[in-house]
């Protein structure tokens, strides 16, 4: 069993691996070294995992990459993975989100992309389809871009259903139940500190969305601007921030196997993007967000960073491995489900994204 | 009418290593030169042009050393024998 933890960030791919059991971890790269990898994943549904990456080169675009050996070689679609149909008018500016679907569906993958659209790939990634009842959705006009710009950052396919659920800086929770024909809000309940309504139907700025072990009906939710979590698909969200430093910051994630535990980074708020008192922590709930615990032994406490929505995961383990990536270019994981980290890297461009697959 | 491209080192790959490309445009534009290039090697194309034909932020064309953002753009006449030059801008990280 080899643990890999995939690293994107403003310069470059790097790979950790670890086959003590999330122990030690080696570093491998930087692969696609001087690109901007916003967006990875790692598909392990295929014969050998393909790691697939949105990649930014700066002067001569975005676009989708992949490599099928781990690294050592990349390819991508001569004519672009993603780009705009020519009557969208639309160009893509970069790649947000990448996530396979279920192994009942071994070929589809979604991409979120930068302007708010959501993608659909049906051959592994190589190529990518626009959902167009996102698309011409007529809230569309409406989503604004937040401060990092507009986009998909969040997909959410149901394994078992074509429900797909998705969130959008500045657009909110949406969900379809048809794969992606249809869309409707589900926002109720979240803040829009920002608006004047503040608790408009949609336009939130929802950071980062992610499913309890639960169901697909059971989410919890971190907003800009507090933690909220969903027993019904959305239709109406409950705070769930009240024993956290801060209900400020950008990811969330679930275990894949224990209902009602989640784990988040707080930062004090939009205009101070950084840990409580500096002491960069993840906190845990194991209670369905009544109580949280704060965790992260071997965490530093002098960290005037910031953790980004996707450069945070946990893996399939039992116990649960949590990852942490920093802006200041540090890795951290722990196998004990945040109770305690180690350190996988440091001195890294800061880090955007983080996936986390166990290979046999 | 042929007009001869010139490329960053860092694109030549893309245009099988070659840095010094005769294009023969459909047209007496830019944007024909553009398109042609595209046409023969499309993954080059994308790094000068994103898919509504614009021109990439952080690339600058100059046509017989005229930045064409300062003269035509995509419209700037080109004439036979006439050189376009590819240059990223000052931009990196």
């Amino acid at each position: 069993m080899t643990d890999l933890l995939a690293i994107g960030t403003r310069k470059g791919l790097f790979l950790a691996r670890s086959d003590d059991g999330r122990r030690t971890w080696t570093l491998d790269g930087p692969h696609l070294l001087a690109q901007e990898v916003a967006a990875v994943c790692v598909d392990t549904r295929r014969a050998g995992p393909r790691i697939l990456a949105g990649i930014q080169y700066g002067h001569w675009g975005p676009t989708v990459m992949w490599s099928d050996d781990l690294g050592a070689t990349w390819d991508e679609t001569d004519s672009g993975a993603i780009r705009f149909p020519a009557d969208t008018g639309a160009a893509l500016a970069r790649v947000w989100q990448l996530r396979p679907d279920s192994a009942d569906r071994p070929d589809v993958v979604w991409a979120g992309c930068e302007p708010h659209s959501l993608w659909r790939s049906t051959d592994g990634g190589c190529s990518f389809s626009l959902v167009r009842g996102h698309w011409d959705h007529p809230h569309r006009p409406e989503w604004e871009p937040g401060g990092g710009g507009g986009a998909v950052h969040t997909i959410l396919p149901d394994p078992a259903s074509d429900r797909v659920t998705i969130a959008m800086s500045g657009g909110g929770v949406y969900l379809s139940d048809d794969g992606g024909s249809s869309w409707e809000p589900r926002n109720r309940g979240i803040s829009a500190v920002f608006m004047p309504e503040p608790a408009p139907e949609y336009g939130q700025c929802v950071h980062k969305v992610a499913v309890d072990a639960a169901g697909p009906d059971t989410m919890v939710a971190q907003n800009h601007f507090g933690v909220f979590r969903t027993e019904d698909a959305g239709r109406t969200w409950s705070s769930i921030a009240g024993g956290l430093p801060a209900d400020f910051g950008f990811p969330i994630a679930t275990s894949p196997i224990t209902p009602g535990t989640a784990w988040v980074v707080p930062l004090v708020a939009d205009m101070q993007r950084v840990p409580p008192g500096g002491k960069l922590r993840v906190h845990r709930t194991r209670d369905a967000g009544a109580t949280w615990t704060e965790g992260g032994v071997g965490l530093p406490d002098a960290a005037w960073t910031a953790v980004m929505r996707d450069a945070f995961c946990v893996d399939e383990g039992d116990p649960t491995g949590v990852y942490v990536g920093t802006r200041d270019g540090c890795v951290y994981a722990s196998a004990d489900e945040a109770e305690s980290f180690t350190l996988v890297a440091d001195h890294l461009p800061d880090v955007l994204a983080v996936r986390a697959v166990r290979l046999p | 009418m042929t007009v001869q491209v010139l490329l960053p080192g860092v694109l030549a790959d893309l245009a099988g290593g070659a840095k010094h490309l005769d294009v023969e445009p459909a047209g007496d534009t830019l944007a024909d030169v553009l398109d042609e290039l595209a046409a023969r090697h499309p993954m080059l194309g994308r790094r000068l042009r994103d898919e509504t034909g614009t021109v990439r932020r952080f690339v600058n064309v100059y046509v017989d050393g005229d930045d064409i953002r300062y003269a035509g753009g995509l419209t700037t006449t080109v004439r036979d024998g006439a050189q376009v030059q590819v240059l990223p801008s000052i931009a990196g990280g």
